[in-house]
């Protein structure tokens, strides 16, 4: 008669199913079996989560299989590559974060990192600071102004160049064949190799001005190439969304086509652009390998970005590793090169930041 | 008097929307003559490499000589990295798409674009620094137990800085790329035939499978080849993570070379021919990179006209 009831309790829906709490047990089962087996093999924290993390799918899907049928335990094994390869995605960030941070963060602290340039500092330096055990002498100063300087005159020419485009795109077009190549080339321009842009610039600049020419404005140049077809794609998608009825309302008050899209299309839409902008500095200040072919490398505060050669930030890390100041005493440039390296994270990240702050703050009113 | 101005007032305004719409027309045809510009460039000063003696060339022996080790490497670590990013990616963004709870999927959507925003040269630093040296004992273990297949032959890297770390480098920076680019496709999944799958009994694989994978597929081709666009072009990785040589099979030793690191890594101290034939290398990437990236764009746009219907 027991039996009986607990046959009947089960209803026809659950049954043939595990219960909920199984996931729980095997997966604390796989946990301990594998900690049993790695202490045979030697203890290995990484290989501990992976072994855990295998067995969890073998016991889960097992169970599934037998209990539920093929196709649960195909559902279960599905979804376990899926949240597997999630955090798989995820390894790389954190390792990369945890590296920058470990190695980064005592250089960064180093009194005069970021007032200072590397005018002066050579290998003797290097060498006697390390034989001394006194701190790392020199700083990111000329390569931060650098980055700062060589972005700004990209910005100053992606900006205009990228608005007018989406304003010709969106609001003068019409859709018209020039436009339509226009578009075209724009996303074939998103996929241009920054070294080639970097080359482009090289080479243009060349043929003006002489073979060799390397300046901060150059390095401009080849950077807007880059920079253009972000803001360009991006302000075209904000000029799009704003409501036809308020060009159609300025027209109706007799106001000329440019004074509606200056007056009332842009502020509209000037949240999202300013955001885009945003994101697309963000996207440029990290950019090294046209840098590398275009400003050349400089030790000293260079602010004029129209002669002699200019250091940025990703260069400044790129040399400090390539070519350590003290070949035989690489340790200093290494921790230089970690500290910059967590600096242009933290700017790349503030950018990122300030682009979603942007658009939350500007956003239009909504009249409620 | 006063039509004479109102009718000056409307003169000004007339100026001001010629020269506005004039300024937009100007700027769009900017970035047309840019683009030409670029391809233009490139040819004039990658020409004396095409004219001068073959012995003059890197290697002695004519720039097809040249340039074919390098477009072998550069294709093998794009290789490598899409074989890694493709699975991964998709799995990411259906993770995001279909499998991460409601509240969570838009955070973490934003936690994977993270990995977009670290610039290229960190990568590398940390592929040199970090990565390579964790991937010597794999290499190790590959060169002794399946050092038969030639991929694998040994001896292995002691540094661990080959192409093949190069490779999952590179395939660290495409995944937010492919990742993004299929979990907006994948969110336009038409939401009732994937509805229609689970009321008839499917489990969430069946429905991913039957529902949104076949309306996906031309955009996870396309975000594929945006990729692969991505990792041809990519310098700084390989720059600082490959210890470059001659073209091998083995991507477990030091060797190979990829075009852009070679340029990155020559072009700063190159002068005269040396100059023009790190531009016509870098011509060659570029038709490389825009075939790829046209294909790409065609299908996007093929596959527009299609969704359309749902």
């Amino acid at each position: 008669m027991a039996t009986l009831m607990t046959e009947r309790k089960r209803s026809a829906l659950t049954r043939g199913r595990l219960p909920k709490y199984t996931p729980y047990v095997i997966a604390l089962s796989a946990v301990v079996i594998a900690a049993a087996l790695m202490s045979l093999i030697g203890f290995h924290v990484f290989g501990w989560a992976v072994l855990s993390a295998v067995l969890f799918v073998i016991g889960n899907v097992t169970a599934a299989g037998v209990v539920e049928g093929r196709r649960k335990a195909t559902d279960k094994f599905a979804t376990s590559l899926v949240y597997g390869a999630f955090l798989v995605a995820l390894l790389p960030l954190i390792s990369v974060i945890w590296t920058v941070l470990v190695n980064g963060v005592p250089g960064l602290l180093t009194p005069g990192f970021l007032s200072t340039s590397m005018n002066g500092v050579t290998g003797a330096v290097d060498n006697a600071s390390v034989k001394d055990g006194t701190p790392v002498v020199g700083g990111v100063y000329h390569a931060l102004m650098g980055s700062v300087m060589i972005t700004l005159w990209a910005t100053l020419i992606s900006v205009p160049v990228g608005l007018l485009t989406a304003i010709y795109l969106v609001e003068y077009s019409a859709g018209n064949t020039f436009s339509k190549v226009i578009t075209f080339l724009v996303d074939v321009m998103t996929g241009i190799p920054s070294i080639v842009a970097g080359l482009f610039a090289a080479a243009f600049f060349a043929m003006i001005l002489g073979p060799g020419t390397k300046t901060g404005f150059v390095a401009a140049v080849a950077l807007s190439v880059l920079m253009i077809p972000v803001v360009v794609r991006s302000s075209e998608e904000m000029l799009k969304i704003v409501p036809n009825e308020l060009r159609e309302a300025a027209y109706a008050l007799g106001v000329r086509k440019w004074r509606t899209i200056l007056k009332v299309v842009i502020p509209t839409a000037i949240s999202g652009i300013a955001s885009g902008v945003t994101l697309a500095i963000a996207r440029v200040i990290g950019e090294t390998a046209p840098l590398l072919v275009t400003a050349g490398f400089a030790t000293t505060i260079n602010m004029n970005v129209f002669s002699g050669w200019m250091a940025s930030l990703p260069t400044f890390i790129y040399t400090q590793i390539m070519t350590p100041t003290s070949p035989s005493n690489a340790d200093p440039s290494t921790q230089r090169a970690w500290a910059a390296a967590l600096l242009l994270i933290i700017l790349v990240m503030l950018l990122n930041l300030g682009a979603r702050l942007v658009a939350r703050l500007f956003a239009p009113k909504t009249g409620r | 008097m006063s039509t004479t101005k109102l009718a000056r007032r409307a003169g000004t305004g007339r100026t001001g929307d010629k020269v506005f719409s004039g300024a937009a027309l100007g700027a769009g045809a900017l970035i047309v003559a840019v683009l030409f510009a670029v391809a233009l460039f490139l040819v004039v000063q990658a020409l004396p490499t095409f004219s001068a003696p073959a012995a003059d060339i890197t290697g002695g022996e004519g720039f097809f000589t040249y340039i074919f080790p390098i477009v072998i490497g550069t294709l093998i670590a794009a290789t490598i990295a899409l074989l890694i990013a493709t699975p991964i990616g998709i799995a990411v963004a259906l993770f995001i798409s279909h499998y991460a709870p409601r509240k969570l999927a838009r955070g973490l959507g934003y936690v994977v674009d993270l990995l977009a925003a670290i610039p290229s040269v960190v990568y590398g630093a940390w592929g040199a620094s970090f990565l390579a040296s964790q991937l010597k004992v794999p290499y190790q273990w590959l060169a002794e137990n399946m050092g038969w297949i030639p991929l694998f032959a040994g001896p292995a890297s002691s540094t661990g800085k080959t192409i093949l770390t190069a490779g999952i480098v590179l395939a660290v920076m495409v995944l937010p790329i492919i990742a993004s680019l299929t979990r907006e496709i994948f969110l336009q999944a038409p939401m009732l035939h994937q509805e229609a799958a689970l009321a008839l009994g499917a489990t969430r694989w069946e429905m991913i499978r039957m529902a949104v994978l076949p309306f996906a597929r031309g955009g996870i081709i396309s975000a594929v080849m945006l990729g692969l666009g991505r990792a041809l072009g990519e310098t700084m990785a390989v720059a600082l993570v490959l210890s470059s040589g001659p073209l091998i099979a083995s991507l477990i030793r030091s060797g190979n070379q990829t075009i852009a690191a070679e340029i990155a890594l020559d072009f700063p101290e190159a002068f005269g021919l040396r100059m023009h034939e790190l531009i016509a290398a870098g011509l060659v990437l570029f038709l490389i990179t825009l075939a790829v990236n046209m294909v790409a764009r065609w299908i996007i746009n093929r596959h527009k006209e299609f969704s359309g219907a749902n």
